[in-house]
């Protein structure tokens, strides 16, 4: 039984990826970017959820830790031509002049570099409860913020950095959610996951239990830390630039609205909502231009795209507070003890 | 850097600080009577804003009743905000209601920036707050004086009604405890309902000032000062209101005084409040002015 469902999964992970390929064959360029960002906003969503769904540390720094990820890929993939052109007020510092690495290190380097800088401020901010953590971790984001604004010769500054060579294809981005979704799926079975939501449930009686809290939280808040900045990487190489404004509060809002749609504490829930956000996002685009109903012509008003997200959004948390999944995970069971409902019923 | 210069940044810092702890006294009173933080504070603050431009330019009211009407209207939003948007979560866990507060506060910013537009409007200044007054070589804009002034009013009120009336007993109750409150024979949510009009009130005014001081009104205008002055109120210990203005007044005037005096960290003024905020919660959780409590099993 179990072996079958393991070849179920494999089977449908290469119908999956053959998915993949033929979509990346015949989509066009706005189709394919939309499938990207789709990929990415896996990544992301399921990092923030491993913080807030699955470890319940109400974190509000996602944004941050993109940034940084960001700007160390960024830094690391520019060529040194592209680096004199972009950093033309004030030069770059010695160290990073003339270092071009290709996008894998780079992309490693900046999750590593998120994962460090999360590493370090989880130890004084973990501390700190509930609403209390909410506004460190928010503030720590728009400290980094503040500071790539200011570090002219690390980051260009307010200009930001542009024509970033456009690594992220479907394979990078659809490659990292699948393997962001396999690692979570393992961590959260395995006893790092148990323990995780032990936490989550009921610090005390976690403690009570043996689980060590500080150890954990710092684990989950690092790793959610290093998935954010590879997810910022990936993003920042899409979109080809990038600056301090990007990564606004709003950013990590987007995300947090991924993990409350899907269901705070679901794996399979974010992974859905992630794509549907996505591919919303861009469908409500239609509302900010003119309209063509054949007979009447609507004028599209701007900013109601995000109206109508907003409104969306307080109307699921009001009214549909478990989101998508809630915290049920997919499971073949599902379908494997339907098919067998089925001809029992029929027998 | 003379005299002169220090008394003009210190009248800077405190009608700055003025006007963030008006704004933290709406976010600790809510804190203190649902521990939600509200962050759609900073929003209702620029709603009061436009009101008042939108009354002053198109119906163009006369200044202090457009400031009046800015206010009841504001006070009716902030309440409607509240019923809409925190009321249906009442018994919800806390992130919820939190995940709410934001929604809240991107909506009402998406909103404005459909029915207000996106482009900065100019707040017009009647002239009585624009006058130059000289003291010496010291020349300071007239509205540096109203703003503390007016603060100093609204809060004695505020005062006079949070410690001597029934209502403002009843808030009291309600923040110490809520179920006891309710259990005792207090409407809670009229109190709740009460308590986000104050406050509402208090944004309306406080961005009113705002706009007389820097008038350059934007939808997101609120972003950056809501969440500062709920730092002040973290930073003066969440739940106090005399914390509240400590907090305001340490945020305004250090943040001017550090443009002032250390002019090559001026592109860090907006990570200051972070910083302090992150200081004070990792040596006094409770804020300046909170108690420690201990938490139980």
């Amino acid at each position: 039984m179990k072996d079958k469902r393991k070849i179920l999964t494999i089977i449908s992970l290469i119908l999956f990826v053959i998915l993949l390929f033929i979509m990346n064959r015949t989509f066009d360029s706005y189709e394919i970017r939309i499938l990207n960002l789709c990929g990415i906003y896996v990544v992301l969503g399921l990092s923030l959820n491993l913080i807030n769904g699955f470890t319940g540390l109400f974190s509000l720094g996602h944004a941050g830790f993109m940034a940084i990820g960001a700007y160390t890929s960024a830094i690391f993939t520019m060529s040194p031509e592209l680096k004199q052109m972009n950093y033309y007020l004030k030069p770059i510092i010695p160290i990073f002049k003339n270092i071009q690495l290709p996008f894998l290190p780079s992309l490693l380097i900046a999750g590593l570099m998120a994962g460090l800088i999360g590493f370090l401020i989880a130890a004084p901010v973990l501390r700190l409860k509930d609403d209390y953590l909410a506004i460190a971790t928010l503030g720590f984001s728009e400290i980094i913020r503040v500071v790539f604004t200011n570090t002219q010769s690390l980051t260009n500054g307010a200009l930001g950095l542009k024509g970033l060579p456009k690594y992220t294809n479907v394979w990078w981005s659809w490659g990292m959610a699948i393997g962001t979704v396999i690692f979570m799926v393992l961590l959260i079975k395995g006893s790092y996951g148990r323990a995780l939501m032990a936490i989550r449930e009921d610090e005390i009686a976690a403690e009570a239990m043996g689980i060590d809290l500080f150890r954990h939280k710092i684990i989950s808040f690092t790793i959610g830390s290093f998935l954010a900045g590879v997810g910022g990487a990936l993003l920042a190489h899409l979109l080809g630039t990038i600056d301090p404004l990007m990564f606004r509060f709003l950013l990590t809002f987007n995300i947090l609205l991924i993990v409350v749609l899907g269901g705070i504490g679901s794996i399979t829930g974010t992974v859905i909502s992630a794509v549907v956000v996505t591919v919303l996002m861009e469908f409500l685009r239609v509302l900010d231009g003119t309209m063509d109903l054949g007979f009447i012509r609507i004028s599209g008003i701007p900013g109601m795209r995000m109206v109508v997200f907003s409104a969306l959004l307080m109307f699921v948390i009001l009214f549909y507070q478990r989101g998508i999944m809630g915290t049920k995970e997919f499971t073949w069971d599902w379908i494997l003890n339907r098919k067998k409902k089925y001809t029992q019923i029929k027998g | 850097m003379g005299m002169s210069n220090f008394l003009q940044q210190l009248a800077n810092g405190i009608s700055l600080g003025s006007l963030y702890a008006l704004l933290a006294i709406g976010y600790t009173m809510v804190y203190g009577i649902l521990r939600l933080i509200n962050f759609a504070h900073g929003d209702i603050f620029m709603v009061g804003t436009y009101i008042a431009f939108y009354s002053m330019t198109s119906f163009l009211l006369p200044w202090w009743l457009s400031f009046l009407i800015a206010m009841i209207l504001t006070c009716i939003f902030g309440i409607i905000v509240e019923k809409a948007a925190y009321k249906p979560l009442r018994n919800s866990p806390r992130i919820s209601v939190m995940i709410s507060a934001i929604g809240a506060s991107f909506l009402i910013e998406n909103l404005a920036i459909v029915l207000f537009g996106g482009r900065p409007k100019a707040f017009p200044i009647p002239d009585m707050f624009n006058k130059v007054v000289k003291i010496g070589n010291v020349s300071i804009v007239s509205v540096n004086f109203y703003i503390p002034i007016i603060t100093g009013i609204l809060l004695l009120i505020l005062l006079y009604v949070v410690n001597n009336t029934k209502t403002g007993m009843a808030m009291r109750a309600v923040s110490k405890d809520y179920e006891a409150a309710r259990l005792m024979g207090i409407d809670v949510n009229k109190i709740v309902s009460f308590t986000f009009g104050i406050g509402s009130v208090l944004a309306a005014m406080g961005g009113i000032m705002w706009g007389l001081k820097f008038p350059n009104l934007v939808p997101l205008m609120g972003l950056m000062p809501g969440l500062k002055c709920f730092i002040a109120a973290v930073v003066g210990g969440i739940g106090d209101i005399r914390g509240a203005v400590l907090g305001g007044f340490i945020l305004g005037l250090g943040e001017i005084m550090i443009v002032a005096f250390l002019p090559s960290l001026t592109g860090y003024r907006d990570a200051f409040a972070f910083i302090l905020l992150i200081v004070i919660l990792l040596l006094k959780p409770a804020g300046l002015m909170g108690k420690n409590l201990t938490e139980k099993v």
